[in-house]
């Protein structure tokens, strides 16, 4: 239980962090660019909008700093993050809403699938020492894994869209479809997110190979699992319950924390693709220097992968008792 | 507790402290015999060469638009010309030099702050350890991509100097927490004890005892440093965070992403660049993976005999 | 074709262990032989390094890569398990003869409660139901002292003692005919150690398995062994009754090392000690290897290496006993 509550205070102090990240930055930037943006806002926005971006922004205030820093605390609480100059005139709460479904299905399925694809080829490779997997894969993977996102995407692009035809060049779904939940247009969505999501899981698939294929070879060496041999259990068995699941623990936790690479990435796979999500979102906030909507998708993401780290942390504390106990 | 059988006391296995000699000659032979590692120096020689003789192997100056545009693979230009009517292979070539640049820089500055934080947390050790790691943990959680658009965007678009501050500010954590957990393990040993109680003051112990022994993992991490500052700069400077005036791979990528020219019938523009990018970064990857290698044998390739 | 006597339960001979390294095979087992006679116990000695794990998991078939069998047999009643494969041992494994290893804290899934290991190793073997599993579990665990309610503890929440003899509990759960131990004292402080090895000597008294034991520990396994084999730089060089052993160690090497601890009942003597250190395996000395460090070496050692000499019904591999005393038979092969 102390675990879990060590984790959650974490999760709560990463969480102000990211907050006084937005606070911060536009106060200590020089040039004050936020203040060229809220010109453009003067006479299109509501007062109390403005009043609320000025918090945020620190400009025009009559406020210390710590009453600024309460002010924008509250209003983030409240989940008031200001208006979108994007995507005027919806806030940049709506606007995210927009792109959130998006991101997390491309995103949050790829890197399951490449999580999970990937535990498996490790811990197989692993397991069959001096076999074909084993010594091709691991040369091979690093050299994958050290290729740009974007440029995976700018060949699947060319190879697979343009030369070959077999996917769409870009967006999520076809224009000038409506959007609903037909069949038809959920085929329409996945083949569109086909290629996208194949780039994520080509470049994030070899760090999960071999950091379990590492972890499993440690393992493998174990005295519990020579045990596990000299009782005469079946080899799916050990590989499974006995190495696989004590391989496994280091990954979770490393799967968490690599988050933050991964949606990285997938920002660029966005990009690359016009992928209406939010990765895509920020570059549009980043060309019309629309700071609110950026700080936004910031904290957002920010509090994505915390949740994500969160569940890995319980998944641990589940799979291993150890940690529980552990202060 | 009973008798052991030990016939010669004076006969231990190999420890870890061996002397500093033998272990950089131990060094330098497994680095020759590891194929992965011979293949990544190999690379890096190579881009450094390139960087530094860009004068030489490049056939005409990089920024002159001096040419047609969009003109195809030819002799007199090797991978075409840009959209503005420049020499692509030229441009790759001296891009060579601000791509290399920010990755080793970025990679040391990096990893000088990684191990700055990492092993003065282990070795303070108590609540400054729990401050330090908790630090850590918040750095290397925050997802870099975003906060490094939004910092580089109020900057309005950074050169390289921008890059490099923002590469380190979201690249030193994961070293920092690797670093930390060697440096605990090492703090406990005896041959620490031993210098204090010899009376060496802690500056001295954390510099002549504990970084020796670290010096693979920092190599190791400067490696994955440079690994992500080459990723990171290209994907900033791709997007357009990047100085487009500037002459560097990433910017390359970002003027020939603009002019739309994967479709536009000059996709080497997009491809080269990109190309040499991998490259730079799978060196940096294959010598990481190397120094793990080296680090923990049981991870070295095994022959299988049936 | 008449059998080996069904007392005989565990037979090795001229056994091989070679590690393959980049330097060549190092010979880490060479031509070892011995027996181990239904319910007896039997200790093997030897210093660090001198091949005795390596030596019981070649017989318990355990090893890995790079070690591996170069030659001889182990039959185990009767059967020559190094002939056979995997699937073929798995199922002699665990019912016939099992292992315990030395320390229980890393021989234990850690993520898994000493219960469902239990399980595992009874599901691997017998088609028992659920309830006659938990039977079983528990009637095994009060074997060897432990409140059953530990079923579902996780190994580290067990103390070491507590660790260690449910490892012998599971070793048990099939009541096999050999249980193979590796140093299971030496994680221990030397109250449970003793209290555990009483423990063991109950049991199998109790249940009638033979035993093999190694261990560095002298002193500790010839309170309990019936026959010791001593071993050094991979060969067994002298093997017998225990208590003559002690008495009248005959090899050299067993002299010197009953010499160099003192006893707390004899006369006080200065301790003697063994000169010199250990061969380097991958570089064994011509001859016999323990000749640079005898004290009663003769010319031919250097030269030839020693077969087993008989020597009143203990085996001794020292020239000093090859047709010098009266009725020494030179034993190259075990032929009982």
């Amino acid at each position: 239980m102390s675990y879990l509550l060590r984790r959650l205070e974490f999760f709560l102090i990463t969480l102000w962090a990211a907050v006084t990240v937005n606070f911060v930055l536009p106060r200590v930037m020089p040039g004050s660019p936020a203040e060229a943006m809220l010109v453009r806002f003067h006479g299109r926005v509501s007062p109390q909008a403005v009043k609320t971006m000025e918090v945020a922004f620190g400009l025009h205030t009559d406020q210390n700093l710590l009453q600024q820093y309460v002010g924008y605390l509250g209003n983030t609480l409240h989940g008031d993050l200001g208006v979108s100059l994007t995507f005027y005139p919806s806030t940049v709460v709506q606007a995210i809403m927009l792109g959130l479904p998006w991101t997390v299905g491309l995103v949050g399925l790829s890197t399951i699938i490449a999580f999970v694809l990937g535990t498996l080829v490790g811990m197989l490779s692993a397991w069959r020492r001096g076999g074909l997997l084993d010594g091709i894969l691991p040369p091979v993977l690093i050299i994958v894994s050290a290729f740009p996102y974007f440029w995976i995407a700018l060949i699947c692009i060319l190879v697979f869209a343009f030369t070959l035809n077999w996917f769409p060049l870009s967006f999520g779904y076809d224009l000038d479809q409506q959007i609903n939940l037909s069949w038809d247009f959920i085929a329409n969505v996945l083949w569109h997110g086909f290629l996208p999501a194949l780039t994520i899981v080509i470049t994030s698939i070899g760090g999960w190979i071999l950091t379990m294929r590492n972890t499993m070879i440690t393992t493998l060496a174990e005295d519990y699992v020579k045990m596990a041999r000299a009782k005469g259990l079946s080899p799916v068995r050990i590989m499974f319950m006995y190495a696989g699941r004590n391989a496994i623990l280091p990954n979770l936790v490393g799967f968490a924390m690599s988050l933050g690479f991964v949606i990285s990435g997938a920002i660029l796979v966005e990009i690359v693709f016009n992928y209406p999500g939010l990765g895509y979102m920020l570059l549009q906030a980043v060309n019309n220097e629309d700071f609110a909507l950026m700080q936004g998708l910031f904290l957002l993401i920010t509090v994505a992968v915390l949740v994500a780290v969160l569940i890995a942390d319980f998944l641990t504390a589940w799979l291993d008792p150890r940690t529980r106990e552990r202060a | 507790m009973g008798v052991n059988l030990v016939a010669d006391p004076t006969r231990a296995v190999a420890s870890p402290d061996a002397p500093r000699a033998s272990v950089l000659r131990g060094f330098g032979a497994a680095l020759l015999g590891n194929r992965k590692a011979m293949a990544g120096t190999a690379l890096l020689v190579f881009f450094a060469l390139v960087a530094v003789l860009a004068p030489v192997i490049a056939p005409y100056p990089p920024q002159a638009i001096l040419f047609d545009q969009i003109l195809p693979i030819s002799p007199q230009h090797l991978l075409g010309t840009t959209g503005n009517g420049q020499d692509i292979f030229s441009q790759l070539v001296w891009g060579t030099r601000e791509s290399l640049a920010i990755a080793i820089l970025a990679g040391l500055a990096a990893t000088a702050v990684s191990v700055l934080v990492g092993v003065t947390a282990a070795y303070l050790g108590g609540v400054w350890d729990h401050v330090l790691d908790l630090f850590t943990d918040v750095f290397l959680v925050i997802p870099t991509l975003p906060l490094m658009i939004v910092i580089a965007a109020y900057a309005k678009g950074g050169g390289f100097w921008v890059l490099v501050i923002v590469i380190v500010i979201t690249g030193w954590s994961y070293g920092a927490r690797q670093l930390r957990v060697q440096a605990l393990s090492l703090r406990n040993r005896e041959f620490l004890d031993a210098a204090r109680v010899r009376g060496e003051r802690s500056l001295y112990i954390v510099l002549a005892e504990i970084l020796p022994n670290m010096t693979s993992l920092i190599v190791a991490n400067f490696l994955g440093a440079a690994l992500y500052a080459v990723l990171a700069a290209a994907g900033l400077q791709f997007i357009g965070l990047g100085d487009p005036n500037e002459l560097s791979w990433g910017t390359m990528l970002y003027w020939a992403e603009n002019n739309g020219a994967l479709l536009a019938g000059s996709p080497q523009w997009a491809i080269a660049p990109g190309i040499c990018i991998a490259v730079l970064g799978g060196a940096f990857a294959l010598l990481n993976y190397a120094f793990d290698e080296i680090a923990n044998p049981a991870l070295r390739p095994v022959k299988r005999r049936r | 074709m008449i059998q080996a006597q069904p007392e005989t339960v565990l037979s090795v001979e001229e056994l091989c262990v070679d590690y393959v390294t980049d330097r060549g095979p190092v010979r880490a087992v060479d031509r070892v032989s011995l027996e181990v006679a239904r319910g007896e116990f039997l200790g093997i000695v030897g210093e660090s390094g001198c091949g005795k794990s390596t030596l019981l998991f070649a017989i318990a078939r355990l090893l890995s890569p790079p070690a591996e069998i170069t030659s001889g047999a182990v039959r185990f009643n009767g059967r020559d398990m190094v002939a056979m494969r995997d699937e073929e041992l798995r199922h002699l494994r665990w019912r016939e003869y099992s292992v315990v290893m030395q320390s229980a804290m890393n021989a234990l899934n850690p993520v898994m409660t000493i219960g469902a290991q239990l399980k595992d190793v009874i599901h691997a073997h017998d088609h028992m139901g659920a309830r006659e599993i938990g039977e079983r579990s528990r009637e095994v665990l009060r074997l060897v002292g432990i409140d059953p309610v530990h079923l579902r503890s996780y190994p580290h929440q067990l103390s070491g003692g507590m660790r260690q003899r449910a490892m012998i509990a599971m070793a048990l759960v099939f009541t096999p005919e050999l249980v193979i131990m590796d140093e299971p004292t030496s994680a221990l402080d030397v109250v449970a150690q003793r209290s555990l090895m009483v423990q063991i000597k109950q049991l199998q008294r109790k249940i009638g398995f033979a035993a093999i034991f190694v261990t560095h520990d002298m002193s500790l396994v010839s309170h309990f062994s019936d026959r010791l084999a001593v071993m050094y730089a991979g060969q067994v060089v002298e093997i017998g009754d225990t208590r003559r052993l002690f008495a009248e160690p005959k090899h050299p090497y067993t002299a010197g090392l009953m010499g160099s601890f003192p006893s707390i009942t004899g006369p006080i003597e200065p301790l003697v000690g063994i000169g010199g250190a250990p061969p380097d395996l991958a570089h064994p000395p011509a001859g016999c290897r323990f000749h640079p460090r005898c004290p009663r070496v003769m010319p031919r050692c250097s030269v030839d290496n020693p077969d087993f000499y008989n020597q009143e019904k203990d085996l001794v591999r020292c020239f000093l006993y090859d047709g010098r005393a009266a009725g020494a038979e030179r034993v190259s092969q075990l032929d009982h």
